[in-house]
């Protein structure tokens, strides 16, 4: 069905308003402009479009009968938690039903003894953290955005986050879920267990950016705190001194629970911002955190700290109390709100290399800087090749946005060259729609539309999302005016 | 609110938000990080009632893009002023310095459409409570009714209700008055070695009602060796009368009490009320809002909000000096916004209450979210007040607790109120006030 059939929702709205407060009351329906002006985006705000209206439904009887009168009439619905996504993913393409979790946000239960909770779709992730304090386990995914995004969202674009590299992305933390089918069918995907017989479909809807329905209730895995941690600071003269060194650490077995490079640029932002005590001079600092147990967490700061010597480290650094530690990770979780002091517009690209490509893309990414004339700092999760290179300008020169512009297609396409992905954590969403099918094939998109069309016949849920389907609105054409300036990462 | 008030709701926006300086919009870069901690957004999941919500729409006004009807105004209206987004924002958005001259645009263009200000505002806000004396007089009554017990005939027996529902509120309000303390004199010696002269901010509900705390604070500052000053011709702040629009008349507060501490030289201006001292230390910015470019102004202000130290933070980076009077009590600390989120004062407060013998403090969960006082929102969005006071009830009571402590007099007020509806004689203290209990060697109970 194209969008143009779909968006007909002018001429049937009034009547659906009516049902949709009869199903989760007045109170809990936006319908007038100004109620619906701020959901025309989420973090990523190039694209902008406002739904009909907005619901809140409580309970998953209300999520089924709100999908079934959006299926009765033909509307597209979208489900959205936070809206903290920075691709695009809560975008109502061609308006419709804007279906808000945020008040399923009910932590149902926990159980320690078999290492799991059930929580809502709309919990903020921080909050979950929060409740298993002092229980001695926690739910590891960590996306920085954690203070105000939901586990919801999270099983949408299959987050990842600082401690990823060691504990893996949401998937690997998600034992199953309640899901409302785009029909409007519940279904039990995965369960209690850590291994269901049959088909993985859980890790098949975690990552699937709500085109595949939307998840109402969710099984996460609980994982116990680290009995002791070390974090250490690497200072180098040059980013491919610290990129070596990452390198150097991975190929020689350990796996850090953190591992992020700042360079000297973020440094200078950092610095000003939270004093931490930076060299102003290095080329590039490395967080390096190592967690397990106590006997274990001193041996392996040795090892990382001979390697980064051996890579040409100008000094290793111990956060020596727990003081320390926090302030040097607030500097790296605050990094982009200290990035104002250098420039008053930015734009964060979210690009993958393989590990051992880092020390080539950062060297094009300075390079392709410099053609373009447009300053580039670099903070990311340098551990698992996720780069986030920062694009520095001012909005209010469109030439310049211009060449923000140009520099970043050049990079993403540049990481797809070496190998990698146009988004390590922040999912397609509609930004990076057109670079699929640089990603992948003709025949690779016709199994994964197969797949879609297997949960999502009809298109009506999250439609235009992650898969340039071929004869729809033309999405995938649509020329970017402004690039994204991006804050949580 | 009621729609009748606000003559503009449907017409044109005019120039609201001029006074807003366009860049600190531009900080926002609509990340979302601000939502969780917003205490509206919690509680109703609705983007219209988060700081990044209100950011867009007081834009979109701005901006044009979006007439201030009355469903907008709700939205801005009811965001509490606690500044938790400020904490939250990694990009650092004054969210403060933008709902705040934005609201002052529209009670002014509100004013000037022929709006008048409600009897509410001009008696209680305005005429009565910023005046120290005038509210101290005012309560001789509650405090007769209170020791004949004639206040619990009232309410049992339903009388109360016979009052406008904002009087209703108030009276609920009303904490157990402790018996008349003496007004504070001009000037209390150093105990000790002299190590500063400090002035006393007394500001004017807070000296009605909390006056007991002013005389703990000034003792506090004694045993520290620090000799008192309380300037007779200080004011109330001006918080109240900017924060409903009276922007002038804040600024000539500010101005008096500029003058009144400068005239003392003082090494610091003490301040025990969280609300008092973030208004205080504002001052310079609204100032610059309201009278840019005038130095005759900007430069006294900016001399006092130099001076200015919440108690804590004063004796935290003077040394205190232990107390030794052991109190055994098992409580929990509730962070007031306006010293949490707009001074960022968190842990001078617990260091100080750490240094009392046999005081154990329980960690109270969500203890950076508002309790719902935020000022006079009680009285001016009673709903949303109360269900923030259940949910800071709930938490408190998790921690099984003796007693709470908060360092603001506006959170003191609801919690005690909330405790009294819940049937629950649990105390409400200042930090202060536990800390002079130690050095004195007294009980609480």
């Amino acid at each position: 069905m194209s969008v143009d059939e779909m968006t007909t929702t002018s001429e049937s709205l009034p009547a659906i308003l009516d049902n949709l407060r009869e199903i989760v009351g007045a109170d809990s329906v936006l319908s007038s402009h100004e109620q619906l002006l701020v959901y025309e985006c989420d973090g990523f705000v190039i694209e902008k479009n406002t739904p009909d209206c907005v619901v809140f439904p409580e309970t998953t009887e209300q999520v089924v009968a709100i999908v079934k009168l959006c299926n009765q009439h033909q509307i597209p619905f979208v489900p959205r938690g936070a809206g903290t996504s920075l691709a695009g993913g809560c975008l109502p393409v061609g308006g419709g039903v804007m279906i808000a979790l945020t008040r399923m946000r009910g932590i149902h239960e926990v159980n320690l003894r078999d290492r799991y909770a059930v929580v809502g779709p709309g919990t903020v992730n921080v909050h979950l953290t929060q409740h298993l304090k002092g229980t001695g386990f926690h739910y590891a995914p960590d996306p920085s955005s954690q203070g105000a995004c939901t586990i919801g969202g999270n099983v949408a674009t299959n987050s990842g986050g600082p401690h990823t590299l060691k504990y893996g992305v949401t998937v690997n933390h998600i034992l199953g879920a309640e899901v409302v089918l785009p029909d409007g069918e519940v279904v039990q995907l995965g369960g209690y267990l850590a291994e269901s017989p049959g088909y993985d479909l859980t890790g098949l809807f975690v990552g699937s950016e709500g085109t595949f329905g939307v998840c109402t209730k969710v099984i996460v895995r609980l994982t116990r705190d680290p009995a002791a941690y070390r974090t250490m600071l690497g200072v180098f003269e040059t980013v491919s001194d610290a990129t070596q060194s990452i390198s150097g650490i991975i190929g020689a077995g350990i796996i850090p629970a953190a591992l992020e490079l700042m360079d000297q640029g973020i440094i200078e932002a950092v610095e000003a911002a939270f004093g931490f005590g930076f060299p102003l001079d290095a080329g590039a600092v490395l967080l390096i955190e190592v967690d397990g147990l106590e006997v274990a967490v001193d041996n392996e700061a040795k090892q990382i700290v001979e390697l980064c010597e051996q890579h040409g480290a100008r000094e290793v650094r111990k956060a020596d109390s727990p003081q320390q530690r926090d302030l040097l990770w607030k500097c790296r979780k605050k990094a982009f709100g200290a990035i104002g002091r250098l420039s008053p517009s930015y734009c964060t690209q979210d690009g993958v290399v393989p590990r051992t490509k880092l020390p080539e893309i950062l060297k094009f990414i300075t390079e392709s800087g410099a053609r373009h004339d447009i300053r580039i700092v670099n903070v990311f999760h340098a551990g698992d090749g996720n780069i986030h290179p920062i694009l520095l300008f001012d909005e209010r020169d469109s030439e310049q946005v211009e060449r923000v512009l140009r520099a970043s297609d050049e990079i993403l396409n540049r990481c797809i060259e070496l190998g990698g992905s146009v988004t390590g954590e922040h999912g397609i969403g509609v930004e990076k729609i057109s670079f699929m099918n640089k990603l992948f094939t003709a025949e690779d998109l016709e199994t994964m539309e197969s797949v879609r069309i297997a949960f999502n016949p009809l298109g009506l849920c999250s439609p235009q999302k992650m898969l340039p389907t071929a004869g729809a609105c033309g999405m995938e054409h649509i020329e970017r005016s402004h690039p994204a300036r991006k804050a949580a990462l | 609110m009621a729609n009748d008030q606000h003559p503009m709701n449907t017409k044109s926006t005019g120039n609201l938000g001029a006074k807003i300086e366009y860049e600190k919009y531009l900080d926002c870069v609509h990340c979302g990080l601000c939502t969780a901690a917003c205490p509206t957004y919690l509680e109703t999941g609705d983007e219209n009632k988060s700081p990044r919500g209100r950011i867009y729409l007081m834009r979109a006004v701005t901006d044009g893009r979006l007439e201030l009807t009355s469903e907008v105004r709700e939205n801005l209206e009811l965001c509490l002023d606690c500044r938790a987004c400020e904490t939250a924002c990694p990009s650092g958005v004054q969210y403060g310095r933008l709902i705040e001259p934005f609201r002052m645009d529209v009670e002014q263009s509100d004013a000037a459409a022929g709006g008048k200000p409600s009897w509410f505002q001009k008696r209680i806000l305005h005429g009565l409570l910023p005046d120290r004396k005038k509210t101290r007089r005012a309560l001789i009554p509650a405090r007769i009714m209170q020791t004949l017990r004639l206040d619990r005939v009232i309410e049992s027996v339903g009388l109360v209700r016979l009052l406008p529902e904002k009087l209703q509120r108030m009276f609920k309000q009303l904490p157990r008055l402790e018996p008349r303390s003496p007004e504070l004199p001009e000037r209390l010696p150093a105990i000790g070695p002299k190590r500063a002269t400090v002035g006393l901010f007394l500001g004017c509900v807070a000296d009605a009602m909390f006056r007991q705390t002013h005389w703990a604070t000034a003792r506090v500052l004694q045993q520290n060796g620090c000799e008192v000053v309380i300037p007779r011709n200080q004011a109330c702040c001006g918080a109240m009368h900017y924060h409903s629009g009276a922007d002038r008349p804040a600024l000539q507060l500010a101005l008096q009490n500029a003058a009144a501490f400068d005239e003392a030289e003082v090494d610091a201006v003490v301040v025990n009320v969280a609300g008092c001292g973030a208004m205080l230390k504002d001052y310079p910015e609204i100032a610059h809002e309201i009278a840019p470019n005038d130095t005759a102004i900007a430069d006294p202000l900016g001399k006092l909000t130099d001076k200015i130290k919440d108690i804590s933070e004063f004796l935290s980076e003077l040394g205190p000096i232990a107390p030794t009077g052991e109190i055994k009590l098992r409580a929990t600390y509730h962070d007031a916004c306006h010293l949490c989120h707009a001074q960022q004062i968190r842990e001078q407060p617990r260091e100080l209450l750490k240094l009392i013998p046999g005081l154990e403090l329980i960690p109270l969960p969500e203890s950076e979210i508002c309790c719902g006082a935020a000022g006079s929102y009680n009285l001016t969005e009673p709903e949303m007040s109360d269900r923030l006071a259940k949910r800071k009830y709930g938490n408190i009571m998790l921690t099984d607790p003796q007693a709470v402590i908060t360092a603001n007099a506006g959170c003191s007020l609801q919690i005690q109120a909330e405790m009294r509806q819940q049937r629950q004689r649990i105390p409400v203290f200042h930090p202060i006030d536990l800390l002079d209990m130690s050095y004195r060697g007294v009980s609480p109970v």
